[in-house]
Parts: structure tokens; sequence; C-alpha cells
């Protein structure tokens, strides 16, 4: 073919691309990683170790867990009625789904404001509650939660649509009870969407940072997750603790993704090599 | 099948709204209500208030910077992503798995964490960015340089990964065909492969000036937020938002979601477009 050899326009276009991208996304992150440890291993170890970012990571991790929980579950149902419900108003229902990728950050933590400041909308339902959303906790939490909304959707529905459902005739045919099927049928082929989602949520919902500086305010001790941790050290100019802590959360996100990636890519393969046996 | 369908249809009972209705519910309190809120609080003064809250000077210019970078951002985007998604598909060489993966790494990498290392590399204390300012006079951080790195970088994906996947199932027969009837490598890409990638590139691009017009983490921290100079849209809206210029917050927040739906919508209209059509 002739695509084998490659003449030098080609070679030229590929060093383009090499460069371009070594610029563009490898010299950044190089950058940071050099920049954590300029003052040596020992400065960068006690950075990553202060009390004051593990109080932020534990926050930032219970907020983003929360999250994940509710998104697994009313994602997956939104999912299942996009996929088998017929109903008019479904391609809006449809289109509603995408609005969270396009609203900003900040615009976001505001309409929380607007719902739930002092002279909000709901504000006379949560007094009544006795919750403090706004400035709070629970509006981080709600905050997360707008912004992280489309990723578990979007990985359900394309499984949810291409389920087996010979398997799960035949698996009730032969007498197996409703929860049976789902557990051993159903959610073996949901499985691999589920934790690709569930990661993609939560690489989401640790890196979120304009909703929440907006709605919560970053206050150190009781507001503060890892990103607005790593904003007041930037403002601060303590350098070192916002590339340490900076790195952290970054190789946190890459690896919960990767990991969840390779899940994908082998159950991918199983399937392939199953329909083989099939066809032999 | 179909008699299946109308046994579901007719079964429409309770089960399908127990799943139906808390969807619903989800997604209404969830986005519509919040969208309902400030869009009452924009036009509570009317509409001419609402466009005098955007043709403030300080206003006006901050969105202005904000899409003429997403812009520029975009175009340079298309073409780069474009060649990207070529050369990892056509092209074996060297280390390609390596530069595949890094392609998706944007996407996981928190926005915020994208904007310190721009500054960690740019900034006018470091040897690189020393280097720029000194030999060519080019600020990058606190300067629309920076704006248009940070936009690149977390939109970078974007374009890769819409083409990426047309290409790869476009047929090689005409390319081969082209080249045998003795057309340039050039004349081939032009007239055989390009025509195919105008749709999800343009559709790609779209979706990247969606996501750029409302960044607000690896923009704050590379432009700083000075008024008339680096702010953009998302930062003024949180200056508003402190300074309690409710009305401000309320205007700039309305035409920052309309701007990117339109877009949005744009962009999907167009994929399913092309996908009808291949």
């Amino acid at each position: 073919m002739n695509l084998k050899r490659k003449s030098i326009g080609a070679w030229l276009l590929i060093l383009a691309v090499v460069f371009y991208m070594g610029f563009l996304i490898l010299a950044p992150i190089i950058s940071l990683i050099r920049g954590a440890f300029e003052e040596g291993l020992a400065a960068a170890w006690e950075s990553i170790t202060s009390p004051v970012l593990l109080e932020a990571l534990i926050l930032s991790l219970k907020i983003a867990l929360l999250v994940v929980l509710v998104h697994a579950i009313f994602g997956s149902l939104v999912a299942w009625v996009m996929v088998r419900h017929h109903f008019p108003g479904k391609s809006l229902f449809n289109g509603l789904i995408n609005i969270p990728f396009a609203i900003s950050p900040v615009v976001v933590g505001y309409m929380l404001l607007l719902l739930f400041g002092r002279n909000g909308l709901l504000y006379p339902l949560i007094e009544k509650l006795d919750i403090q959303v706004a400035f709070a906790v629970p509006g981080m939490f709600l905050a997360t939660l707008f912004v992280s909304l489309p990723f578990m959707i979007r990985e359900m529905v394309p499984v949810i649509a291409n389920l087996d459902r010979a398997q799960k005739l035949a698996a009730a045919t032969l007498g197996a009870s409703q929860w049976t099927v789902f557990w051993r049928v159903i959610f073996p082929q949901l499985r691999s969407a589920l934790i690709y989602g569930i990661s993609l949520t939560l690489a989401r919902a640790l890196g979120e940072f304009g909703a929440i500086l907006v709605v919560g305010g970053g206050v150190q001790g009781r507001t503060e997750t890892t990103t607005l941790y790593i904003f007041r050290c930037i403002e601060e100019r303590q350098n070192i603790e916002a590339y340490t802590a900076s790195i952290l959360l970054g190789a946190f996100s890459v690896l919960i993704v990767s990991f969840a990636d390779g899940i994908k890519r082998a159950q991918k393969r199983k399937q392939t090599m199953a329909s083989i046996d099939v066809r032999i | 099948m179909e008699r299946s369908l109308a046994h579901k249809a007719l079964k429409a009972g309770w089960t399908q709204w127990m799943t139906r209705l808390p969807s619903f519910l989800y997604l209404g309190l969830m986005i519509i209500v919040p969208l309902m809120v400030i869009l009452q609080d924009g036009f509570r003064e009317g509409i001419g208030e609402l466009i005098h809250q955007i043709t403030l000077p300080i206003a006006r210019h901050a969105i202005l910077l904000t899409v003429w970078t997403s812009a520029l951002m975009t175009v340079i985007n298309a073409i780069m992503g474009l060649m990207t998604a070529y050369v990892l598909v056509r092209y074996n060489f060297p280390g390609k798995r390596l530069l595949n993966a890094l392609i998706d790494l944007p996407l996981s990498i928190p926005t915020l964490v994208t904007g310190v290392m721009l500054v960690m590399l740019y900034g006018p204390q470091e040897t690189m960015g020393a280097f720029l300012s000194e030999t060519f006079g080019l600020q990058v951080i606190f300067a629309p340089p920076g704006i248009i790195l940070s936009l690149l970088f977390i939109s970078f994906p974007f374009v890769v990964r819409t083409i990426q996947p047309v290409l790869e199932d476009l047929d090689l027969t005409q390319e081969n065909a082209a080249v045998t009837l003795g057309a340039s490598p050039w004349t081939t890409f032009r007239k055989v492969v390009l025509p195919a990638l105008v749709m999800p590139t343009l559709s790609g691009s779209l979706l990247s000036f969606s996501r750029a017009v409302g960044e607000f983490g690896a923009v704050v921290v590379v432009a700083g937020n000075i008024p008339l100079k680096t702010q953009t849209a998302a930062v003024y809206v949180l200056g508003a938002v402190e300074s309690e210029n409710r009305l401000g917050a309320s205007a700039i927040s309305i035409l920052l979601i309309a701007i990117s739906l339109l877009v949005l919508i744009a962009a999907n209209t167009l994929e399913r477009h092309w996908g009808a059509h291949r």
C-alpha cells in the first residue's frame, strides 16, 4: 500500500503533530513536576503532608463520592428511560442532558446562590428545614452534582441500547426469576460502562473548581476542597504547595480514568472473543 | 417484536412511571429550575436593562475578549486537530501509542491544574516565560496568548476524537484510486479525504467553542483578573457576584448560556445531519 512508504511531506506532518502535542500538552505537565521538586524532595513532601491539604482532600472525596452515588442511581435510571421509553417531548429530554456541558461553572454556582441565597427562591424552605446551602457543603455538593450530570448518562445509554435481549429471554424461559435475570444476565453487561461512568464522574467531581468557589466561598477548614486549596495557595504565592497539590489531584484523576479505560477495553476484547467463539 | 411493542404500550402503567417520574423530576429539578431562576432574575428589570448591563464598558470588554480568544482557539484547534487525527490514523511511527494516550489527558486533568501548569511554564519568572518575553517581547501569562493556550489545552481532545472514527471508517479504495490515477498526495487529501472530514471537524470545533466560552478554572489563573485587560466573561461574573452586582451577574450569565447553548445545538444538529448521510 502506498501509505507504507512515507514521503518527506508525511514525515514533516508527523513531526509537526509530535511537536505541537509536546509543546501543548507534555511541556506544561513536565514543567509542573519540575516546579514541585524545585526546592527538593523534603519541601515537596512537607507540603503534600500538610494537614490543611489533607482536610481539603477529605472534603473533596466526601463530596465526590456522594455525587457519584447519586449519579450512579439516577443517571442509570435516566439512561434507561431515554433508551426504553417513548413519550412526547423525548428529544427535548435528550437535549437537556448536555446542558451542564454548555454552562460555565461560575454560572452554575451563581444559579445555586440565586436559588438558595438570602433572597433566593428556595431560601424560606431551607430556612424552615434549618439547613444552610449557600456558602456551605450542601451547596457545593449540588454544584458538583450539576456539572458532572452528563457523564454517567452518556456512558449508560449506548450499553442499555445494545443489551442482549436473547440472553435475557433465554434466562427467563429457563425459569430464572426477574432478580436473577437482572444480576446474572443484565448487570454483567452494564458493569464496565458503569465503572467507566463512575470514574469519569469522580474525576470531574474532584476537579470541580469554579462552581464550588462561587457557591462555597472557599473558607479554610469549612468549605475548602482540594481545588480551592490550590487556588488559595496560588493567590498567597505558596508555589510549592500549589504545585504538589496540583500534581496529586491531576495524577489521581488521570489514574482513575485510565484504570476505567483499561477495564472497558478488557471487556470489549472479551466480548469480541466471545462472538468469535460463537461463530466457530 | 411488534406484538411485544404493542403489549408494552398497553402496559405503560405504573411500573413505567416508577422509572419515568424520578427521571423527569431529577432532570427538571437539576436543570430546568436553575435555568428558569436565572432567566427570571436577568429579565426582572426588562430587556433594556439586561442589554445595558451587557454593554457596560467593562462587561463588553470581557465578553469581546472571551469571544475572540475562543474563536481564535477554535480555528487553531480545528487545523491542528485535523492534522493530528490524520497522522494518528494514517501513519505508523515510533511513539504513536504514547501520542494517542496523551490526547485524552486534558479530559481528566482538572482545569485549575491546567492553569497552574501554564503559569509554571510561561510565568514571567520562569525560564520559558522570561525567554519568550525577552527575545520576542511576547507575554503569555496575564495576557491573551495565555488564555488561548489554556483553552487549546482543555479542548484539544474534542476535534481529534470527533474526526478519528470518521477517518478510520473512510474507504481507502478511493484514496488509492486517486493516487493510482496520478494525483499528488495533497490533491488526494484535498479532493478525496477532506470533503468527508469537513462536517466532523466543524462539529468538533463548535463543541470546543461552546466549552471554551464558559471556561473558568484554567483561565482565571492564567489571565488574572484585570478589568478591561484580561478579564474574561466568566471571571467578570465571579467579580459581579462577589460585589453583589446581581443584575450584571445575571445578564452576563444569560448571555454566556445563550452563546454556549446555541453553538452546542448547532454542533449537535450538524452531527445528526452528517450521521444521517453516512
